[in-house]
This record gives C-alpha cells, sequence and structure tokens, in this order.
C-alpha cells in the first residue's frame, strides 16, 4: 500500500528530522540508510531524496542564524566556491560509480561521523590563545576575519591556513554530493581546528554553508531525474517538523546520552551499509 | 540585509513545504490505489527534472507536478540568497565579494541548468 508506505517513510523522517537537530548532525545520515536498508529504494533516488531534506532543515535553521549574527557570511561565501564545485564534481561521480561502492563509502562516513559526535566538543572558553601570526596578502585580501560576541566583551579573530581549509571543504563539498549529506562535521573541522575559526562562528557558518552545497548537487540530481516528488514528499516535511521539534527540544535536552544513542544507531547503520555494498545487495 | 536574508530563506522553506504539501495532498486524491517501484532505477521523466517544464507542468495542478514545483523552490531558495549576498557586496561596493559570490552563482547556475547543457 502507497499511503502505509508514505506513512512510514513520514513517520522515519521525523525520528531523523528530531535527532539529526538535537545532535547537530543532521537527518541525512538517517535518511539514506533508512530508504536502502529500510525500503531497497535505489541508493541514488535515496541520496536526491536526503538532498532535499537537506536543504530543508539547513535554510529552516539558517534563517535563525542569520538574525543572530555570529555566522561569518564573507568567509562562508569564500568556502562556498569549494563546497559548491565538490558538490558537483560528487554528484557526477555518484553517476558513474557502482551504487554498491557508494554504500560502503556511506558506510565508512557514518562510522566516521559515530566517532566525531561521540568526542566531546571543546567549548568556546577552551578554546586557548592563539599565537598571533603575521596575516598572509590572502587573509587581507579576503578580510578573512571577524569579531564574536563572548561573557566579556566582542572578541576579534583572524583566519589561518586558508588553502588546507579549501582544500578540506573540497573534500566535504564531494561528500555532500556523492552522499546526500550535509557534511556538517567535516565542514566545522575545516573552519574550526584546521582555519581557527571560533567553534560557534563555526557551527553557525557551516549550517548557512549547507543549503548551497546541497543545492549545488541537487540540481544535478534534479536533471538526471533522481528527485522523485512522492519519495521526496514525506520526508522533506517529515524531517523539517521533525527538526524544528528537535531545536525546541534541544535546551531542556540531556544531549550527552542522546548523543551516545545517535552515535551507537548510526555505528549499525554503518555497518549495515558496508555489509550490504561488499555483498552487492545496494 | 541580515534580516532580508532570514526572512528570504524562511519564507522560501516555508513556501516550498506548502507547495509540497498541497502537492501531496492532490496526489492522495487523484492516486489512491497506485503503487509506486524504487528498487530500481528508472529515471523521472523529463517534466520532473527541466526547469522550465517543471514550472509549467505545475499549473495543471497534478498533485505530483506541484511537489516538484515545491522541491524546486526549495532548492532554489540557497540560490535566492546567494543572488541576495550579490547585491549586498554591489552595495557595499565590495568588488572582491562581488566576484567571489558571482563564481559561486555561476556554479550553481550550471548545476541547476545542466539538462540544457550538452555534456
Amino acid at each position: 500500500m502507497m499511503a502505509t508506505f508514505i506513512a512510514i517513510l513520514f513517520a522515519g523522517a521525523l525520528f531523523a528530522g528530531f535527532v539529526g537537530s538535537l545532535t547537530g548532525l543532521g537527518g541525512g545520515v538517517i535518511i539514506v540508510p533508512l530508504l536502502t536498508i529500510g525500503f531497497g529504494v535505489d541508493i541514488r533516488y535515496a541520496i536526491g531524496t536526503s538532498l532535499i531534506s537537506v536543504i530543508a532543515t539547513s535554510s529552516g535553521a539558517a534563517s535563525a542564524y542569520v538574525k543572530e549574527g555570529i555566522l561569518n557570511i564573507r568567509v562562508g561565501m569564500f568556502l562556498e566556491i569549494a563546497t559548491t564545485l565538490g558538490a558537483i564534481a560528487g554528484a557526477a561521480i555518484a553517476f558513474f560509480a557502482p551504487t554498491h561502492a557508494i554504500a560502503v563509502i556511506f558506510g565508512f562516513v557514518l562510522l566516521y561521523t559515530a566517532v566525531v559526535s561521540f568526542i566531546k566538543r571543546k567549548s568556546d572558553t577552551e578554546s586557548e590563545i592563539l599565537p598571533e601570526k603575521k596575516p598572509g596578502p590572502m587573509i587581507g585580501l579576503l578580510k578573512a576575519r571577524g569579531t564574536y560576541p563572548t561573557a566579556n566583551g566582542l572578541k576579534n579573530y583572524t583566519l589561518q591556513h586558508l588553502g588546507g581549509g579549501f582544500i578540506v571543504m573540497s573534500v566535504a563539498g564531494i561528500l555532500s554530493g556523492l552522499l546526500g549529506i550535509g557534511s556538517g562535521a567535516l565542514k566545522v573541522i575545516a573552519m574550526d581546528s584546521i582555519m581557527k575559526i571560533p567553534f560557534k562562528v563555526s557551527t553557525s557558518t557551516s549550517n548557512f554553508m549547507i543549503g548551497v552545497t546541497a543545492a549545488a548537487s541537487a540540481g544535478i540530481y534534479l536533471n538526471r531525474g533522481y528527485i522523485d516528488p512522492v519519495l521526496s514528499m514525506p520526508v522533506m516535511v517529515g524531517v523539517l517538523i521533525g527538526s524544528l521539534v528537535g531545536a525546541k527540544f534541544l535546551l531542556r535536552a540531556r544531549t550527552k546520552s542522546i548523543r551516545l544513542v545517535f552515535a551507537i544507531v548510526i555505528t549499525l547503520l554503518a555497518f549495515e551499509m558496508i555489509f550490504n555494498g561488499l555483498a552487492k545487495n545496494i | 540585509m541580515r534580516d532580508i536574508m532570514g526572512s528570504l530563506l524562511r519564507v522560501g522553506v516555508l513556501a516550498a513545504a506548502f507547495l509540497v504539501v498541497l502537492g501531496g495532498v492532490l496526489f492522495f486524491i487523484q492516486h489512491p490505489k497506485e503503487v509506486f517501484d524504487y528498487t530500481t532505477f528508472k529515471g523521472e521523466p523529463a517534466k520532473f527534472r527541466q526547469v522550465h517544464l517543471i514550472v509549467k507542468e505545475a499549473f495543471n495542478f497534478r498533485g505530483r507536478d506541484v511537489i516538484q514545483l515545491g522541491l524546486l523552490v526549495l532548492i532554489a531558495t540557497p540560490v535566492a540568497r546567494v543572488i541576495f549576498s550579490l547585491i549586498g557586496f554591489l552595495i557595499e561596493k565590495d568588488w572582491i565579494y562581488v566576484a567571489i559570490t558571482a563564481i559561486v552563482l555561476i556554479i550553481l547556475s550550471v548545476s541547476l541548468f545542466s539538462n540544457y547543457l550538452t555534456f
């Protein structure tokens, strides 16, 4: 029955959006395994559908971040050159790579996500005072600096390692286009660990960038016929509602235990994807 | 500018969600019994793939056509955000960032209209 299928998809998407927003990792990592392992949907349909949900949640959340004013629009725009180019490359690879290979890669990225979500995130108070390096000419040209509010007033920061950050952002874009995920974790690592952007600025700028990155590959998926209206309808609406509820719930939730559950769930999904991929069931 | 951008994203997502839900309701009315198979990839017909056809077909008020227009609006929302950034940088006369934003916009356009390119 089609109605039952759509109802179950909607429920799954609701859950994915809710957990994805609570953990800050997005719903994309759950949607693809749900569709492929759960319903036997072709993985490229699943990726197209997942991209739709990624755009919906990131645009919804970004509208709140934009008003808070902690994101760095310039740096985000500069890095979007890397992520959008990567996303198109990733989408192109997805059309030539065999589907079981995509499933295996997806599994390994899921495992990595599980590990990252497990590691305690450092807070801004812990981030150390960096030795002030003399900024290179690119930093000046791109105005790659900014301020962000702390308890002790506005603090300044200057970006470092623009080239390295650009490369990691390209990889984040490729993974996003290839797997239909937001690659938020990798984007934050590029900004926070490599480019030394304060953590809070990194997370909100990353969220801001995810929608544009996903749109770059979604355009290709749409044109190639991998975005189906009947599959996307329950997933988009479900993930959107789930993530909005998750954002409200976030203030009261004990995120540590939720993170643990989430890490276990995606580890299991990761092995499932890898085994099914190796057995060429996907 | 930030306020406009924040509202733009919200309006885009809400408009897309409205169209998708409307299309979903129409779909259930028009196809109460139909079953689709997604286990093997067949590819969507042109009317679900090409931008101008998606816009054109939606006015027939067939469920799936309306959903697809909603999805197109959703994909266009981040693109609209980039266009607004471009206008913002133009007003500020920040030419470096006008160029950077224009590059991002070109990449997004190539993706969205890749069907019209021969490759």
